[in-house]
């Protein structure tokens, strides 16, 4: 996993525009996003699916979570 | 680790917090509160400004509950679902500023978002040139998300400056209940209140409080944020929170016209005035504020219960920002914009624009 979304810390929308920001230059493939609160994990959940990618694993991790996202 | 599912988050969550909001607030203006203003988190922290002495315009002194209820149900609901999480250290001084400018520009316009949608709904022309300003102020705001703008990233904050806020508002909440209104009396204890006017105007304490919790409890669940629904529709076409308005904006709509509140027309609406430009420049530029500081202004009510530091130092601008806006002649009345008023909206947007342009960082994420 190279590709990574550091958005800890930051609030709406950042943490949503630099997943789409991200997942528009890699077209396809998959990216790991880090962030922390739930209002972030939603809307970045909700936005890559909007984009057609797939939230495939999402782990919560010392109050912060990992989203795997994936588009093949 | 699965990840909890938050039912309030999903389409028909908010669509379901919106419609209870629109059904709510009306309620509450039958109940008591002043006209269109069922739910007025500008006005209610203006009234709150004035309760607590910071300004002395007679006629907007309440220390009002509703506020203190969002809150506390944000509190709640943040405790309960292992959601509350102390932060803060994010340009608090910038959010300070943004919320006294948000202010000063609802109070030229005489209403924050949700209250411009209330207006509408209850038949006030004038709340379409503040909702179109409303939509421009974000919409410029997101230009400035667009080239790179952002606060800077939070930090982890101990247990007990998650609590200073939430604690705060109960130490009011307490002040209203110990110093209670007596009736022809414009002071009780150290609190202020109105005699005449909209501050004089309120529902029973009970109902204010259990609303205000009730409210507080659903939008924190569901995110609920009037500038976030114009933010994400200009920004990414995502219309999850913006449908959360329109079901907010039908069912007022409904209740107003079953409770005979709806009065269509521009003229002599309550607490209003028709002057349509600064409607829309007042709208615009707590748009502006509203989108450059991550929330309106009632869910960085919510956020603060979560113990968001940043988003409670909003709240204090805005407080702060009433104050200001009432002891220097910027806010208007119902006879039309305040004597500096024009003045005011200049500043501000400048104020809006340089905190923008300033924090407009080169992409390196």
């Amino acid at each position: 996993m190279s590709e990574t979304v550091d958005a800890r810390g930051l609030s709406c929308p950042q943490p949503v525009l630099l997943t789409l920001s991200k997942i528009k230059e890699l077209g396809t493939g998959e990216v790991e996003v880090l962030v922390d609160s739930d209002v972030s994990r939603e809307n970045v959940s909700r936005a890559a699916t909007s984009q057609g990618w797939a939230v495939h694993e999402v782990i919560e991790r010392a109050d912060e979570f990992h989203l795997f996202l994936k588009k093949s | 680790m699965n990840v909890r599912s938050n039912v309030f988050a999903t389409s028909a969550g908010i669509i379901a917090v919106g419609l209870a909001i629109g059904v709510l607030a009306p309620l509450l203006q039958k109940l008591g509160n002043p006209g269109n203003m069922g739910i007025c988190v500008a006005c209610f922290e203006r009234d709150i400004a004035g309760a607590v002495g910071l300004h002395r315009a007679e006629l907007v002194q309440y220390l009002r509950p509703e506020i203190l209820g969002f809150v506390l149900g944000a509190f709640v609901a943040a405790l309960a679902f292992g959601e509350f999480k102390p932060r803060a250290g994010s340009a608090p001084l910038a959010r300070f500023v943004l919320g006294i400018c948000a202010m000063v520009g609802a109070l030229v316009f005489l209403g924050c978002p949700w209250r411009a949608i209330l207006r509408l709904a209850g038949g006030d022309g004038n709340a379409i040139f503040g909702l179109i300003g409303l939509a421009t102020g974000v919409g410029i705001g997101t230009v400035f998300f667009r080239s790179g703008y952002g606060l800077g990233r939070n930090t982890r904050q101990n247990y007990g400056l998650g609590l200073l806020m939430p604690a705060l508002i109960l130490g009011l909440l307490i002040l209203r209940l110990v110093d209670a209104p007596i009736p022809n009396e414009s002071k009780s204890g150290v609190v202020f209140y109105s005699l005449k006017g909209p501050g004089a105007q309120y529902a029973p304490l009970i109902v204010s409080i259990l609303i205000g919790l009730a409210v507080g409890f659903i939008a924190q669940r569901s995110r609920f944020c009037t500038m976030g629904a114009l933010r994400d529709l200009i920004l990414f076409r995502h219309w999850h929170l913006f449908s959360g308005i329109l079901a907010l904006l039908a069912a007022a709509l409904v209740v107003n016209i079953l409770l005979g509140q709806f009065n269509p027309g521009f003229a002599g609406q309550p607490v209003a005035h028709t002057q349509s430009f600064w409607n829309f420049a007042g709208m615009l530029v707590a748009g502006l504020a509203f989108a450059l500081a991550g929330g309106c202004p009632g869910r960085q009510l919510f956020m603060s219960g979560e113990g968001d530091g940043d988003a409670a130092v909003f709240v204090l601008g805005m407080i702060v920002g009433a104050a200001v806006a009432h002891n220097f002649g910027l806010a208007s009345s119902p006879a039309g914009i305040g004597p500096n008023g024009i003045a005011a909206v200049v500043i501000t947007l400048l104020t809006c624009l340089f905190i923008g342009l300033t924090n407009v960082q080169r992409k390196a994420a």
